[in-house]
């Protein structure tokens, strides 16, 4: 049997929404989950019932062959038997103890030697060994979360959970740790699962995307296929940014990144450097974004001019979602009147022009 | 100065503390953390002592344990002697007197320590009794000492009760209140002054010791 993880949670909030979210995915192959939706919308909740710190009042959840909880045979595994990790939105270190004594809090079941030997093994592994002696109230917010991990990971879970890992902090704090975080997590070699309602942070962590909306998972699966095809218009709301593609970095110039993404024949992308960058990112356009002209169209200032052919016309009231296909698949959103004037219908041969400051691009490696 | 009282007394509010700390801190705990929707019956009951006269509890303790009661009459086939007039009377009756004053600091403090802290103790493998012992005591330690304090104090000046309960038989029920009580009774005010600013000494060190523990920032996780 394939190694997965499976739930099925109902819990209903007096005077407020009620829960009702059931997926699986494999454990193999993506290794960071993110559980993405806004707030209100369950995230949390589920992540607590997948840790055990809440009980749903019905439903199943089930973690590699072993069942956690099932409301139908009252089996409930409390949080100490699951074999789980779990950082805390604000890391929830214990404040009378040094970063060592919390390091090693997880680990009393062990010998005083190997419990010294794998304290010392997590700091060196996630760059704390300076800090052993102190107390979380002396740490930053990127070493407090370092040591939250080494904490979490010490016991060796088998499965990650992370709550709004970067919320804590400040917003330039944010950007720098964000990327810190992913190689963090590809160190540790978990399966981990990250609440988050920041697509930045989604995209920047996650390899699967599972979208929450009012209390349901509508949609699971690879990020920028997620982003690119919500399967429904909550989804797409939720999402917001619909042209995302995996991309590699292919050269610099004049402050600006030239990243070439994956697709049918590629395309290229000027975008202005976020910093950070190595080699593979997210390049994201917002499809409102994306101006079409007619194929032999002038010159401009805007810095990306895609020659592609249109793929498909949908009308959604006073605005047309159109899809070019010039190379990658771009998504466009334009007005009915502006579509009709220049009678864009498949087949026909357009420009996609996108200004750089219009294409984010989101590292995807420390 | 009456030395037998005063190692009575000592001795009383010595093991009154101790069986409060045993029997208040899991009370407190359960105050702190139950959802249960009649608590407040409990909260009640364990405040009762802060407005009831202690002769209304003595009076109770009494009739309930009394030589004529069942309770009283198995008490007499444990201990060997009757419930009234003994230490042991005494003890019971000022473990219930005291009890707010222990329970309610400790409530306090526990339910003052971070849920979440607790939370992550659990996740990391560590049992509730565990995280207990190793994360909520050491974070409320302060609260739990200025209760142990309060209790100790409390009971070295109790009175009432005492008296109800206990009588006044020297070395064995007859405490330093009620030594000074016999004092005054007999005009020796010499004696009476002795033992009486020796209590109000003791109670004001403690109590200034319970609010420099809990008004002052000088344990370092409270600096953030």
């Amino acid at each position: 049997m394939e190694r997965a993880l499976a739930f099925d949670i109902l819990r209903r909030f007096p005077r407020g929404p009620v829960i009702s979210a059931r997926a699986s995915w494999p454990l193999e192959g993506a290794l960071v989950t993110v559980l993405f939706g806004p707030s209100g919308s369950g995230k949390t909740t589920v992540l607590r019932s997948l840790a055990g710190l809440d009980r749903p009042e019905e439903g199943s959840i089930n973690f590699d062959g072993t069942t956690w909880f099932d409301s139908a045979r009252g089996l409930f595994v409390p949080p100490q038997s699951r074999g789980i990790g779990l950082l805390f939105q604000e890391y929830a270190l214990f404040p009378h103890l040094s970063v060592a004594g919390n390091v090693g809090y997880g680990l009393h079941g062990l010998p005083h030697a190997s419990r010294e030997e794998r304290v010392a093994e997590m700091a060196d592994r996630f760059g704390i060994t300076g800090l052993l002696a102190r107390r979380p109230a002396k740490l930053s917010g990127g070493e407090r979360q370092r040591v939250a991990l080494a904490r979490a990971m010490a016991p060796r879970p088998r499965l990650l959970l992370l709550d709004e890992p970067l919320s804590a902090l400040d917003a330039p704090t944010r950007e720098t740790l964000r990327g810190e975080l992913r190689h963090l997590l590809e160190q540790a070699g978990v399966p981990a699962i990250v609440v988050t309602h920041d697509r930045i942070e989604a995209l920047a962590l996650g390899d699967r995307l599972a979208v929450l909306v009012d209390g349901a998972i509508r949609q699971v699966g690879p990020v920028h296929e997620v982003f690119s095809a919500p399967v429904d218009v909550d989804v797409a709301r939720v999402v917001g940014t619909e042209n995302v593609f995996p991309s590699r970095l292919a050269r610099r110039e004049n402050g600006l990144v030239v990243m070439r993404a994956e697709g049918t024949r590629g395309a290229e992308f000027v975008a202005v450097d976020p910093g950070g960058v190595e080699d593979e990112a997210y390049a994201c356009v917002r499809a409102e974004e994306v101006v079409l002209e007619p194929f032999d169209g002038h010159d401009s200032s805007a810095q990306n001019r895609l020659a592609g052919v249109i793929a498909t016309r949908r009308d959604e009231g006073p605005l047309v979602r159109i899809t070019v296909d010039c190379g990658v698949r771009l998504i466009a959103l334009v007005t009915r009147a502006s579509a009709d004037r220049l009678e864009l219908v498949p087949g026909r041969r357009v420009s996609a022009v996108v200004k750089a400051p219009s294409v984010r691009i989101v590292p995807r490696t420390a | 100065m009456d030395v037998a009282a005063l190692t009575l007394s000592v001795e009383l509010a010595g093991l009154t503390t101790a069986i409060l700390l045993a029997l208040g801190l899991p009370i407190a705990w359960w105050l702190a953390t139950s959802r249960w929707r009649a608590k407040f019956l409990v909260e009640a009951l364990v405040a009762l002592p802060l407005v009831l006269p202690p002769t209304v509890l003595g009076f109770y303790l009494l009739v309930g344990l009394g030589p004529h009661s069942p309770a009283g009459r198995l008490f007499d086939a444990v201990a060997g002697h009757p419930f009234p007039f003994s230490f042991a009377g005494l003890l019971v009756a000022s473990v219930l007197y005291s009890m707010p004053f222990a329970v309610q600091p400790f409530a306090g403090a526990l339910s003052g320590v971070d849920m979440t802290l607790i939370e992550a103790s659990h996740t990391l493998g560590v049992s509730p009794l565990g995280t207990f012992l190793r994360v909520t005591l050491p974070l409320a330690w302060p609260g739990v000492l200025a209760g142990a304090v309060l209790t100790f104090a409390h009971t070295l000046g109790e009175f009432g009760v005492v008296l109800m309960v206990g009588g006044n038989i020297p070395g064995r029920t007859r405490t330093l209140s009620v030594a000074i009580f016999d004092h005054v009774e007999a005009l020796e005010y010499g004696a009476a002054h002795r033992t009486a600013g020796l209590l109000l000494a003791v109670s004001f060190v403690v109590l200034a010791l319970v609010y420099a523990l809990q008004g002052r920032p000088f344990f370092r996780w409270n600096e953030r």
